[in-house]
């Protein structure tokens, strides 16, 4: 009886307390929220661009009686943003391996060149050579720019207060997984500077 | 990875008393907060998707009182119930809200409530964007009603098409009313297709590969994907009308370089698998009612999974359908109608499958089976209309004409509201712990059907006789008034279906059978749980071991232990095979997401008044975001109690410890 007793009431089971409670990249849920927006707004500019184009069709010059935009601060905000690739990446490895100290530094300097990339973006606005409400190439140009703009500086002030909490703490083990998907975000939004600067500054010149 | 650690298999003993323990302690842990504050904090996932069931239903008979208005005034020719202005308001919001604000938040918020529970985990991945998605929903659908009570609704029609809707044509504000509402909608609707893309990914129960994950997950996790596809799209345009009509910008303006028709290959682009965002998860509803009334798995599992990926697939190869009446060249008209035809394939595999499982089952012809029996009858019949439209000189004869009134109504309403009506029967009892009766559910039936078909099938007729949509009365001469005053006294038997529906929901909650855990018999893991589910959701992480996960476990099926019943933990499982890979925790539960949403929509409504509402929000939205995310007593105590674990106390020793310990 006793021993019928113990058979009822023990069972099989798995055991995962030994499992990891920190894990960085796609076994980790922020990675997937983090993707999941990556592939929202990716879509988004992929259509912006698809309209570039569909737009440019619809006329005979491109662009439409108005000079060329300037590439000076264009292209000196594609070079500050590939640069900045670096302390991106560093400080995504010194995140994963829990380096606070290393996470502090490269995460300091990434914001600083994040700051240093909307200075010049907001003088790109001045290079356009165009108001939005111009024409339809204008309203496509700026939207592409507002967009692209609206990325950045919202991953700069993100990176600014995970920079704060990295001083602020609690430095909770899991926080380190924050640090490290930061960069991912940075590495998409640089991504897509490239075919967003080649086409405002050089469709026109092109096409 | 060469550092996994596997979960350990083991025979463990289990008490009364440890098991009574640990429902208090998860019971405890996961607590919804009470109190006026508590209620805007909570971000659990069945309370949640309790709310936007409800208030996707409240907007669904709004919506349904407008559809009322234009049955009496289109009752008899010459009608002046309501004038072509209030005519136009009306409806432009019946489309509206029934396509935006009913049609597809209800289905995902069936997928908030159930998706959790039928994989077997406690919590929707990032439950407080969950929270931040409803209220903002919420507020958005409130807008649109407001406006409508105010006279100042959109009157440009559901697809607000450029130039009416532009500058130009609709001066003063509805028209930015209805682009502000699509920013709302779809900003809730992203935010729960992300979460649960994730949730599906990695949260299943142990055992649960995604050759066992029930059909409804998979039709949940197709309709996420088509979401985050086909939304941007609609992001863009109504962003683009907003910017046209606000700030002066030239996307919609021929004379300027833009171009008209760009709003409707935009528009369309997001609409067309908008359709299907609405209907593939009632697939999944009536795969799920079939399954528990025959008592038998679904005929063809891999088919009707590859169907539903298909349809996700060629549901984005449709659009230009919509436009084949725009002078568009007659090649690519072709690929159109060929893709309009193609998509009917996967669509009728289904339906074979479904038609086997009954054929071999023994079907119990409870409320929820009527239903989706109503389903296969209204929907073949529209899909069958739609293959005729997908034949472009058909269309152009029928274009904008009842025929089509006719056959999107027999496409959403039987392809998606039966089956939802009959999966709110089917799942009522597990979401109040009630039954719904089953007498009422038969007679609620027979209204919806018979109503349905005298209301709509006449509109087909009109259609070919040429009676055009949004016209707000009709000379007598047309010979039209008698289709139309039995359309009509159809919708009565609609209306009379409705009320006996809610009489039957408000009645069953408060005196309705008792519900067992598992009314119906059924085969998916909601049903391993009490009715209503505790909040925790299961005691124990169940392992999965087939694909019924219910008829196929064994009596000495294993359990997961090793999770921590004091803080919010969750297993996460891998993708393809859901084998314990990490556990997470889940934050508890926050004002703030309420906070953000209130602000945003402030921000929203406010930038169709002045784009200053920018720069003005900016600072809120930032507070209350941060507040958001910002680290809360429970982060220091888990540092303390991280550093307790390795003997040191300063984060950079700590920290050198872990990298020793790694090394």
């Amino acid at each position: 009886m006793a021993v019928e007793a113990r058979a009822e009431n023990t069972r099989r089971v798995l055991d995962v307390a030994a499992l990891p409670r920190t894990v960085f990249g796609n076994q980790g849920l922020i990675w997937w929220g983090t993707t999941g927006f990556m592939v929202i707004e990716g879509s988004m500019f992929v259509i912006a661009i698809v309209v570039y184009f569909y737009l440019r069709l619809q006329v005979r010059d491109w662009p439409p009686s108005l000079p060329n935009p300037g590439l000076f601060y264009g292209t000196a905000n594609l070079l500050t943003v590939i640069v900045s690739l670096l302390p991106a990446y560093i400080a995504k490895k010194k995140a994963e391996a829990f380096d606070l100290a290393g996470v502090r530094l490269w995460l300091a300097i990434l914001v600083l060149f994040g700051v240093a990339s909307v200075v010049l973006r907001f003088f790109e606005y001045f290079t356009l050579n165009c108001r939005w409400d111009d024409n339809a190439y204008g309203s496509i140009v700026w939207l592409l720019l507002g967009m692209h703009t609206v990325h950045v500086a919202t991953d700069v002030v993100d990176s600014g207060v995970l920079l704060a909490l990295a001083f602020l703490g609690p430095n909770t083990n899991n926080r380190f997984v924050d640090y490290s998907e930061n960069s991912l975000y940075w590495y998409f939004i640089v991504a897509w500077w490239i075919p967003i600067y080649l086409t405002i500054y050089f469709m026109p010149r092109w096409l | 990875m060469s550092d996994f650690v596997h979960p350990i298999e083991r025979r463990m003993a289990f008490t009364l008393t440890s098991e009574e323990r640990l429902r208090r302690q998860l019971a405890d842990t996961w607590y919804v907060p009470r109190g006026i504050v508590g209620w805007f904090s909570v971000a659990d996932h069945k309370t949640i998707g309790r709310r936007y069931i409800i208030t996707a239903f409240g907007f669904f008979i709004f919506a349904g009182i407008l559809a009322g208005l234009m049955r009496i005034q289109l009752a008899v020719p010459n009608n002046h119930f309501v004038g072509p202005d209030l005519y136009n308001q009306i409806f432009t919001v019946h489309g509206t809200m029934m396509m935006f604000l009913f049609a597809v938040p209800v289905m995902e918020a069936m997928g908030v409530y159930l998706v959790p529970l039928m994989i077997g985990t406690r919590n929707i991945a990032f439950p407080r964007l969950n929270a931040f998605s409803y209220y903002v929903y919420l507020f958005g659908g409130v807008m649109l009603v407001a406006t409508m009570l105010l006279n100042t609704a959109p009157d440009v029609g559901w697809f607000s098409y450029v130039p009416l809707a532009g500058p130009d044509y609709t001066p003063g504000k509805r028209a930015d009313f209805w682009a502000q509402m699509i920013t709302f909608t779809e900003v809730a609707a992203l935010a729960v297709s992300v979460e649960l893309v994730t949730t599906i990914f990695k949260t299943r129960a142990p055992g649960m590969s995604l050759n066992r994950m029930p059909l409804f997950v998979w039709s949940m996790l197709v309709t996420a994907f088509m979401v985050i596809f086909a939304m941007p799209t609609v992001v863009l345009c109504s962003t683009f009308l907003l910017l046209d009509r606000t700030v002066g910008t030239q996307f919609y303006n021929p004379a300027e370089g833009g171009d008209a028709l760009l709003w409707q290959h935009l528009f369309w682009f997001f609409g067309h698998p908008e359709v299907y965002i609405i209907f593939v998860p009632a697939l999944g509803i009536v795969s799920s009612i079939i399954s528990a009334f025959t008592w038998r798995p679904i005929f063809g599992y891999p088919a009707m999974v590859m169907s539903l990926v298909a349809t996700g697939f060629i549901g984005f190869g449709l659009w230009v359908h919509h436009m084949f009446a725009t002078g568009l060249p007659a090649l690519g008209l072709e690929y159109f109608t060929a893709a309009s035809i193609v998509i009917a394939i996967p669509t009728g595999i289904q339906i074979f499958c479904w038609i086997a499982s009954l054929w071999r089952g023994r079907p119990r012809f409870h409320t929820p089976l009527l239903f989706v029996l109503g389903f296969f009858a209204i929907f073949v019949l529209g899909g069958l209309s739609g293959v005729t439209l997908a034949s472009v000189p058909f269309d152009l004869q029928v274009h904008d004409s009842y025929y089509v009134v006719a056959h999107f109504h027999y496409v959403l309403l039987g392809g998606a509201v039966f089956p939802l009506i009959g999966g709110i029967y089917f799942w009522f009892p597990k979401m109040t712990g009630r039954m719904m009766d089953d007498r009422l559910g038969k007679v609620n039936f027979w209204l919806f059907f018979i109503g349905f078909n005298v209301t709509f099938f006449p509109m087909h007729i009109l259609g070919l006789e040429g009676m055009p949509r949004r016209i707000y009365t009709y000379p007598d001469s047309m010979g039209w008034g008698t289709l139309n005053l039995v359309s009509s006294l159809g919708a009565l038997l609609l209306v009379l279906g409705g009320v006996l529906f809610v009489y039957n929901v408000v009645r069953s909650y408060a005196w309705g059978l008792v519900a067992s855990d598992n009314p119906w018999g059924a085969e998916t893991l909601e049903w391993a749980t009490s009715s209503p589910p505790p909040v925790y959701n299961f005691l124990h992480i169940p392992v999965v071991e087939g694909r019924s996960a219910l008829w196929n476990r064994s009596p000495d099926a294993s359990v997961v232990t090793g999770i921590r019943s004091d803080v919010r933990e969750v297993l996460l499982t891998d993708v393809m095979d859901a084998e314990p890979v990490t556990v997470t925790e889940y934050p508890e539960p926050s004002i703030w997401p309420f906070l953000c949403a209130v602000v945003t929509s402030a921000f929203f409504v406010g930038s169709i008044f002045t784009p200053w509402a920018l720069p003005v929000a900016i600072p809120p939205l930032a507070v209350t975001l941060i507040g958001w995310f910002w680290p809360k007593k429970r982060d220091h105590a888990r540092e303390m109690e991280e550093h307790a674990g390795d003997g040191t106390v300063p984060p950079e020793g700590r920290l050198r410890a872990l990298r020793e310990a790694r090394a």
